[in-house]
């Protein structure tokens, strides 16, 4: 079925034509929108594009780091200020998937997609969206929790700490297929030290649930002690809670609880 | 629902089509232009037979919309050949057996060219995460990587 394909200059003006129409859907790199137009998806009448340079601009050069929603992972991995984030970008796809597939869009990505995501929880990130009554930025996890209700706000960007250092941030997927497979389960822990112990400990979790989520009975275990081998113990006993996993062909949701523990493990020890 | 013009270049060579709203590269290419040589294979994004170079980039023709190649260059496999001459890919993957029922290699060989043109000596690694992207149901892959790597100057080692 065609569809009407509206471009746009700017992003605002993006945002405005996909909050006053139920059926608009933002075209970005392509990967989710052109997939269900594809498969026939008649919900979507209308495809909204932005030619805005905003969207794919870069500011890695401080401690905080802002990507455009319409970076690729491609773009991620050729950026030599974004080292932390290669191993999440390089997880994804292959090479045409990665110079197609956005950092905004992977916020819409379902299971088993979505590890770009993963990464960014762990990091506390915030999304800056725009809707029909302006702009507003949100916290990554609240903005996952509303996913559903966020398709009529164009995501204008991400933004990140960067961490400490490569150590305190850490990053695991779980695929049958090397190098390119859907995700079994996707690990991301940020583990910012002070004093010698955790402070701020967050832990994000791929396909343990219908949405990226956080590890929160992990995150207790590690909060304000050392990265010892009985807080590690402590952490990985608590993985699952608060975790709600579903079978697909990639595993079944008993798989995925007995393996989640054992995966934390390895990423808090720096097992390979 | 009006058609929207689109101009662009395909290997090398200037053309222009009036294509619907949300039509995808690979139908462009097939049925506006007759360049059969990207398959449609999964419109998922999953096995890459549909790839073709968009500026010189590895792109996925089936989930791209066709009117986002305006003023661009799109190659693909049929502009490979020079003349009536196979392009070393080309004679590599005959000489090596790369191609079985062959469904897979238009993809194969555009992921195949992407990594030589910005790697010309790429490791067997390289090669392996080059065509990550593509699946190949017949062969076990050995006889592709064994072909690229060939093409590149008979580098058998990572």
């Amino acid at each position: 079925m065609a569809v009407t394909v509206k471009t746009f200059a700017s992003a605002g003006e993006a945002a405005g034509a996909l909050s006053s129409d139920r059926s608009a859907r933002y075209l970005g790199g392509g990967t989710l929108v052109m997939r269900a137009l594809n498969e026939g998806d008649v919900s979507i009448s209308t495809v909204v594009r932005a030619n805005d340079q905003a969207l794919t601009r870069v500011d890695a050069s401080g401690p905080r780091v802002t990507l455009g929603a319409g970076v690729t992972f491609a773009r991620v991995l050729a950026e030599r200020d974004l080292a932390f984030l290669h191993a999440p970008a390089r997880s994804i796809g292959g090479p045409a998937v990665r110079n197609m597939g956005t950092v905004g869009g992977n916020l819409f990505a379902p299971n088993p997609y979505g590890d770009f995501t993963v990464a960014l929880l762990a990091l506390d990130a915030t999304v800056a969206v725009q809707g029909g009554f302006g702009a507003r930025d949100i916290a990554i996890e609240e903005f996952l929790q509303s996913r559903e209700r966020q398709s009529g706000a164009l995501v204008l960007s991400i933004s990140c700490t960067r961490p400490a250092s490569a150590e305190a941030f850490r990053y695991r997927k779980i695929a049958r297929i090397k190098p390119k497979g859907g995700s079994v389960i996707t690990l991301a822990a940020h583990l910012p030290i002070s004093g010698g112990r955790i402070a701020g400990a967050r832990v994000a979790l791929g396909s343990m649930a219908p949405i990226q989520i956080r590890a929160k009975g992990a995150e207790r275990a590690l909060e304000g002690r050392v990265l010892d081998s009985a807080t590690i113990d402590a952490a990985a006993s608590a993985a699952t809670e608060g975790t709600s996993p579903a079978d697909n062909a990639l595993g079944s949701a008993w798989y995925r609880r007995e393996i989640i523990g054992v995966h934390l493990r390895r990423l808090l020890s720096g097992q390979e | 629902m009006s058609k929207t013009p689109l101009q662009f270049r395909h290997n090398g060579r200037d053309v222009a089509i009036f294509v619907d709203g949300g039509t995808n590269l690979l139908v462009a290419l097939r049925e506006l232009i007759g360049d059969m040589t990207p398959k449609f294979g999964c419109g998922q994004g999953g096995c890459g037979t549909c790839s073709v170079l968009i500026d010189g980039e590895l792109h996925l023709s089936c989930l791209t919309l066709a009117e986002t190649v305006a003023g661009r260059s799109v190659e693909t496999l049929d502009g490979l050949k020079q003349g009536p001459n196979l392009h070393p890919l080309q004679r590599a993957f005959a000489d090596n057996f790369a191609a079985q029922c062959g469904y897979c290699t238009p993809g194969m060989l555009m992921a195949a060219k992407a990594l030589l043109d910005r790697n010309p000596s790429p490791s067997r690694a390289d090669v392996i995460e080059a065509i990550s992207g593509n699946i190949c149901r017949c062969t076990g892959y050995e006889p592709i990587i064994n072909a690229i790597l060939a093409a590149a100057g008979g580098r058998a080692s990572a």
